[in-house]
């Protein structure tokens, strides 16, 4: 096994186009929740993203459409929450459950008529320039726009929550709604756009599973990414630049133990299977052990309904 | 008046009684239970196909899909059998026990159960495909199509099923070449195509250009086209896929079987039967063969395949040995069933070890 250094860029590579939906979904669940709303639906946000992207681009023929319905259809599908939690105060928890079973059964039902239909093909950026640069070839060209877009994601969203005022305004309806709210801003409306902007970038993620990782569709497609999104917010202890760090773990155990195998490493796969949820749970003991650190990010409001009349 | 009246309706409700029983008797009802969803594009869907053509022969079907092998198949069972069902197939090996155990409770009604043995009441029969047949057709072209002489094998679990595919492909593949070496990567699922993707792209970045599947999506297919390698479909004719890539598929055709199953039952002609057909009874598909593949391999293997169909060419014909070089298959021999279903070793030329 000669390990060149084009082959690790291939690797690299490889990491960085699986951790790509983890990202744009964790970074849209990141803003919900630094706004005090915890909506564990982001599986089924995803799966609708992953349908309504499909189905439009075989339908309509056209990426854009696809792309921009599939956000689309995932800022519908969280309006029903939004509805719910903030409109009726519901309880978070339950009605994202609720929201990731209702997305499931629905994508099903929809799908029905698109399975077995290949996907398009999906243009890349910069193919030509791969073979130039050893290494860093791979890595850096012959990929879709929407790559681009999710590892700029994590930089843009540290931005807005740190240096803009309407960062500071999620931020502040997040960490204590009743003073947000008596400083005159709409705590509703506020939580409203953040649970549609988790929405359209869960969906959004949705959309490059079925139209540029794996062009198709079939039932459940997902395959549980949209569980691995929350818990890695958490992960990142509610810090944008983290979970960048931590979607490439989660994408980079697999393929590495795909690797392995491949190359005869003898580690039994069930242990190298297991292994991203094991890495989780040691990471979680590590950085729970600096309680200040992790409240200084943590919205402490999070999962709590507010009552504007109290 | 009175008795009258009493008389004519009792005459009327044995009249509806036979009515209803002779209508029973004359349509027969079957009903299908899935593992999965029916648009899971693999396993599922092909059993689904196969119910369509059971539907076009003119009988009622119902299907359940996403059944768990656990106390719920039982359950669902019982219902179908209940419900007027005359024949019922359960089509995943997990459901063995659960269709035995309702079996006996309606001897009545016939149950047709896929890839397991057990056989505890005569109103059970089972059937089973011979996919190694076909992995036998895969595994010559692969090594006569690789140049680089790494084959890529993106396997599910380790059960004899997918042993035997990876043994057979192996024999076939060295036969042709003996210098290919088959890398196996186990992805733990049937069924998950970021997965099967990423184990596809691990394969291909390793120096294979020829990788085969015993995984359920399209995503590998689609993943070798994308990177310029070749591929082949597994279950259905993944062809419109990646066009460029798959040079065959092996398709699982289950529609023939069920109707003439269906249409026994309707003759009163349905008897316990052990069924493990391949490619002679069509049971096993080779689809079209890509035109890439120069003329004399596409002879070849339309040679094999007559030959694997006439039982003239065994995919297990000794002398095989296994990885440690014990002797598996004597010369001139051929693996008997019994060796077939429980195969859980690896022949010589396999790398790795089985994961346990």
């Amino acid at each position: 096994m000669i390990i060149d250094i084009n082959f690790i860029g291939l690797i690299i590579a490889s990491i960085m186009a699986s951790a790509v939906p983890l990202i744009l979904a964790s970074c849209g669940e990141l803003i919900t929740e630094r706004s005090g709303v915890l909506n564990l639906g982001v599986e089924g946000m995803m799966i609708i993203g992953a349908i309504s992207g499909f189905a439009l681009m075989t339908v309509t023929g056209s990426l854009i459409i696809a792309i921009f319905g599939a956000m689309l259809a995932g800022v519908l599908i969280s309006t029903i929450f939004a509805f719910l939690t903030q409109t009726l105060i519901t309880n978070h928890v339950a009605t994202g459950l609720a929201l990731t079973i209702f997305g499931i059964g629905i994508s099903a039902m929809i799908g029905k008529n698109f399975v077995g239909i290949p996907g398009k093909e999906f243009p890349v950026l910069f193919e030509s320039l791969k073979e130039t640069i050893p290494l860093l070839g791979p890595i850096l060209f012959g990929h879709s726009i929407v790559f681009y877009f999710a590892f700029a994601l994590p930089f843009i969203t540290s931005y807005f929550l740190k240096k803009t005022k309407i960062g500071l305004i999620v931020r502040a309806v997040g960490d204590s709604p009743e003073s947000a709210s008596n400083q005159g801003i709409n705590v509703r409306l506020v939580r409203y756009a953040c649970i549609l902007y988790g929405g359209a970038m869960s969906g959004l993620a949705g959309a490059y599973l079925s139209m540029i990782y794996t062009p198709q569709w079939i039932e459940n497609m997902t395959g549980g990414r949209g569980w691995i999104a929350l818990a890695l917010v958490v992960f990142s202890t509610w810090n944008p630049i983290k979970i960048l760090i931590g979607a490439m773990i989660f994408g980079g155990l697999t393929i590495i133990q795909f690797h392995m195998q491949a190359i005869g490493v003898r580690i039994p796969v069930q242990f190298l299977t297991a292994l991203p949820y094991i890495v989780t749970i040691i990471v979680l003991v590590v950085i729970s052990r600096d309680s200040r650190k992790i409240r200084l990010s943590t919205p402490s409001s999070l999962g709590k309904s507010f009552h504007k009349d109290n | 008046m009175h008795k009258f009246l009493i008389r004519s309706f009792v005459s009327s409700l044995v009249l509806l009684f036979t009515l209803t029983v002779a209508a029973v008797a004359k349509d027969v009802k079957a009903a299908f239970v899935y593992i999965g969803p029916t648009g899971d594009h693999g396993w599922t869907y092909q059993h689904d196909v196969g119910r369509k053509a059971v539907e076009a022969a003119g009988f009622k079907t119902t299907y359940v899909e996403g059944v768990p092998e656990s106390a719920d198949a039982e359950r669902v069972l019982r219902q179908l059998a209940n419900s007027g069902h005359d024949v019922i197939f359960t089509t995943s090996f997990g459901y063995m026990n659960p269709t035995n155990k309702v079996a006996k409770e309606f001897p009545n009604v016939k149950f047709e159960h896929a890839t397991g043995y057990k056989r505890e009441h005569p109103n059970v029969s089972t059937y089973a495909a011979r996919f190694y047949e076909g992995r036998t057709i895969l595994g010559t072209i692969a090594g006569t199509m690789t140049k680089s002489n790494v084959i890529g094998y993106v396997a599910s679990f380790p059960i004899p099923e997918v042993i035997r595919g990876i043994n057979s492909f192996t024999l076939a593949a060295q036969k042709v070449n003996p210098n290919i070496k088959t890398k196996i990567v186990w992805a733990f699922t049937w069924y998950d195509p970021g997965k099967e993707a990423e184990a596809a792209k691990a394969l291909i970045d390793q120096g294979a250009d020829v990788i085969a599947q015993h995984t359920d999506s399209t995503a590998i297919v689609q993943m070798a086209e994308k990177a310029g390698v070749y591929a082949f479909g597994q279950a259905s004719d993944m062809d419109k896929f990646a066009p460029k890539a798959v040079l065959t598929s092996v398709e699982n055709n289950w529609g023939p079987y069920y109707v003439d199953r269906v249409k026994a039952v309707a003759n009163g002609t349905w008897n316990q039967k052990d069924t493990w057909h391949g490619i002679g009874d069509g049971m096993v598909v080779i689809s079209d063969l890509d035109s890439q593949m120069p003329a004399d391999l596409r002879s070849k293997v339309k040679k094999l395949q007559a030959d694997l169909a006439s039982g003239k060419v065994h995919s297990f014909t000794g002398p095989i040995y296994d990885q440690k070089g014990n002797l598996m298959v004597a010369e001139g021999k051929t693996a008997d069933d019994g060796m077939l279903a429980g195969m859980m070793t690896y022949v010589k030329g396999v790398e790795g070890d089985i994961p346990k």
